[in-house]
């Protein structure tokens, strides 16, 4: 029975139905996009480094915010957390896979098809997509450019490969856990992923439905969209953000999850308020369908919307107070120690809770009529999204890869990149507030002189923290290849959870016969 | 675990995914319409207006302005003959527009209207406009465009100044393209 891998490395990578397998092949492959869309930012940042246009044409740098866009949230983010959850949900619940196996290859081997044809359109006729990563009609209907319909393809890929992982993470979750697993007593990972999941089914298909409806309106004469055929380009912003804001949370919940699975360990105190965590987890998700038009305060809502998305806006703050309060009280009085994952997480809490309150000034309606596009949006959505997803994705891989390949990355490595990170992540995404609130609209490829300063500052930044995902990588394959073996099996002391009762490294299948959970 | 447990979840996942799809598709497209017409707020005028006898309130004059503007490339003059207008509310009023095809091929516009402020869109009745159809133009022609309008007397006190706008789109394409699916 306790049959490895396959020898060959085709069928064991192409036909896999390891949830190991496949969890370390969503994982490289949202690295791939991370570098890709990374190197996208370079251009950009490296452009404006000075005002004035220097490498690239204004085209080709619209093309570059959009993929870069499109890119990190659907490419690096997000299959980053199915690959957690593929590795994780398994071994944290006591199953010795995931329910659809099958299923579960071919959800991850269409995103590689999706990201090929929406790459691939940057060297078509016409360029890549450049209507920015939320594809407002009409930029992306009238005036896009042919290869929008390869966008379109690679959406719906990209959609349904989100679909069916969901589905099988809902399956393993409530189907398979171990005998005396009830849901209060799951990981918080393994709970945040449950509602992420019911998030992406109910949500995902809202995004197909905006591309399909560009795609009539392009190719089939339909006028959702287009004002001369009575349609309405305000209504595919409703349908974009009724999607994008769920999404927002998509994003950040299971990162949520990650961190309240590490920062007890390493304070050695159980989670302070585990059942409160759930709740405002559930609560977050709710509140993330009726905010939407938060997005969407200068299009001209009549005062009562603006008001009621204000306030329900507001509102979201109280569930996600209440997260950042129990991380604290949880680290409070701690013994604390501060491996390279805790201080991911610690950065995690103090630079996603500054992105929360940059977000609380955007929910002010009036005040936002100033600050929207302008780079203080940008500035905020990168410190709830790189200093909250990527952060506690790279928490995630040094907590857990000890585990999962029995050998211990270089702990100075890790905290040399943790502080490079760390810092370049404030040099770069600091000042862009400023900008934001000086003027700076987003997505121009050239700026007045007034704002030179704080954007070279901004691109030296950037560059450093590029150099550091590097390091990161090498260390990540010194680890695998030549880290030293872990001594204890449970690798931390402070650990707690089924996927620690487990051989270091864990054999191909685990929990074959289930645990039994008290 | 055998897989026929899972088979609930995954009906009920994928059902629930392919009503959100026609959700997003036929129900919120329609929706937001409604939404707007039942609280004006799209600025969006309704159809021909039945003429009722409205009793004309002498003392207010509301001052309607007309602007227009060309979508994109259109390559059309459009303009409004008079460009403001005042009028007591229950009055009937006929303005005119002047179109001219300044190209060298035949084409067809279509101009969509709106009304500022948005609490005004409800009480701006058009008994006959020339955008309830479109506006075939050969290459070279002009034509006078009328519109024919009541402003009703329970318009908002707050509102003084009504501003009609109109841009007019090239549906060429669009209907050319209907056309010949309709052969
Ligand atoms: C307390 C929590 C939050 C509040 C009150 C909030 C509020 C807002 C508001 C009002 C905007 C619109 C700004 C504008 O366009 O003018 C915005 C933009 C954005 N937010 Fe947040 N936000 C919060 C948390 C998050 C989280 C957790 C994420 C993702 C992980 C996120 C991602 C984004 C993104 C991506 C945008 C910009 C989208 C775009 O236009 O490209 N936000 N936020
Ligand atoms: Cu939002």
């Amino acid at each position: 029975m306790a049959h490895g891998p396959s020898e060959n490395f085709f069928t064991r990578w192409f036909f896999s139905t390891n949830h190991k397998d496949i969890g370390t092949l969503y994982l490289w492959f949202s690295f791939a996009m991370f570098l890709l869309g990374g190197a996208f930012a370079m251009i950009i940042r490296a452009e404006l480094f000075q005002p004035g246009m220097q490498l690239i044409k204004p085209e080709f740098f619209n093309q570059m915010t959009t993929m870069h866009g499109l890119v990190m949230v659907f490419g690096a983010i997000m299959p980053a957390f199915v690959g957690l959850a593929n590795w994780l949900i398994p071994m944290m619940i006591g199953a010795p896979d995931m329910a659809l196996p099958r299923m579960n290859n071919l959800s991850f081997w269409i995103l590689p098809f999706a990201f090929t044809i929406l790459v691939a359109t940057l060297f078509m006729e016409g360029g890549g997509p450049n209507f920015g990563w939320t594809f407002y009609a009409p930029l992306s209907t009238t005036y896009a450019p042919d290869t929008v319909n390869y966008f379109i393809f690679g959406v719906h890929l990209m959609g349904a490969s989100s679909i069916m992982g969901s589905i099988n993470i809902i399956a393993t979750v409530m189907n398979m856990r171990a005998p005396g697993m009830t849901y209060m007593k799951m990981p918080l990972f393994v709970w945040t992923w449950l509602i992420t999941a019911f998030l992406l089914v109910a949500v995902m298909p809202v995004l197909a439905g905006a591309v399909t409806m560009m795609l009539m309106d392009i190719n089939f004469g339909t006028s959702f969209f287009d004002a001369a055929g009575g349609g309405d380009p305000v209504l595919f912003q409703h349908v974009f953000w009724f999607f994008g804001h769920p999404e927002v949370y998509i994003i950040i919940l299971p990162a949520f999850g990650v961190v309240s699975q590490i920062i007890p360990t390493f304070s050695r105190k159980p989670l302070f308020g585990y059942s409160s965590m759930v709740y405002a987890t559930a609560a977050i998700a709710f509140l993330s369908f009726i905010v939407w038009a938060h997005h969407m305060f200068t299009v001209g809502m009549p005062i009562a919307g603006e008001l009621y998305f204000m306030y329900a806006t507001m509102l979201i703050a109280v569930p996600t107070g209440v997260k950042v309060f129990n991380w604290i009280t949880t680290m409070y009085k701690g013994a604390l120690t501060f491996e390279t994952p805790m201080l991911f997480c610690i950065a995690f809490v103090i630079l996603f809770t500054f992105g929360g309150f940059t977000g609380m000034m955007l929910s002010i309606a009036a005040a936002d009529t100033q600050y929207h596009d302008t780079y203080f949006v940008v500035a905020h959505f990168h410190y709830v999204m790189v200093a909250g997803a990527v952060f506690s994705g790279t928490a995630a891989i040094y907590y857990w890869l000890p585990k999962w390949c029995g050998r211990m990355y270089d702990e100075t490595m890790g905290k040399v990149q943790f502080w490079l990170a760390f810092i370049a992540f404030n040099i770069t995404f600091m000042p862009q507030h400023f900008l934001g609130l000086a003027g700076m609209p987003r997505r121009y490829s050239d700026y007045g002189l007034q704002f030179a300063d704080w954007n070279m500052v901004s691109s030296i930044g950037a560059f450093m923290y590029g150099g550091a995902q590097l390091l990161f990588l090498f260390n990540v394959i010194r680890t695998i290849g030549w880290g030293k073996p872990v001594e204890d099996p449970k690798v931390w002391e402070g650990a707690d959870g089924l996927e620690w009762t487990l051989p270091t490294p864990p054999p191909f299948h685990t929990f074959s016969t289930p645990p039994v959970v008290k | 675990m055998n897989g026929a447990s899972h088979k609930p979840v995954i009906i009920k996942s994928i059902f629930a995914a392919i009503v959100m799809f026609l959700f997003a598709i036929f129900v919120l497209p329609p929706l937001y319409d409604l939404f707007c017409e039942i609280t004006g707020i799209g600025g969006k005028t309704s159809g021909p207006y039945q003429a009722e006898r409205l009793t004309v309130d002498e003392t207010r004059l509301v001052e309607v302005q007309f602007v227009v503007a060309n979508n994109a490339t259109m390559p059309w003059e459009f303009y409004p003959v008079k460009e403001k207008v005042f009028i007591h509310p229950g009055e009937p009023k006929e303005i005119s527009y002047y179109a001219k095809n300044l190209t060298g091929k035949d084409m067809i516009g279509q101009a969509i209207p709106n009304i500022l402020p948005n609490n005004a869109a409800d009480y701006f009745h058009k008994t006959e406009c020339f955008c309830f159809n479109n506006q075939p133009l050969s290459a070279g022609d002009d034509a006078e465009l009328m519109v024919r309008f009541i402003i009703d007397p329970d318009l908002p006190k707050s509102v003084n100044t009504v501003t009609l706008s109109y841009t007019i789109f090239d549906i060429t394409d669009r209907v050319t393209d209907l056309q010949m699916t309709q052969l």
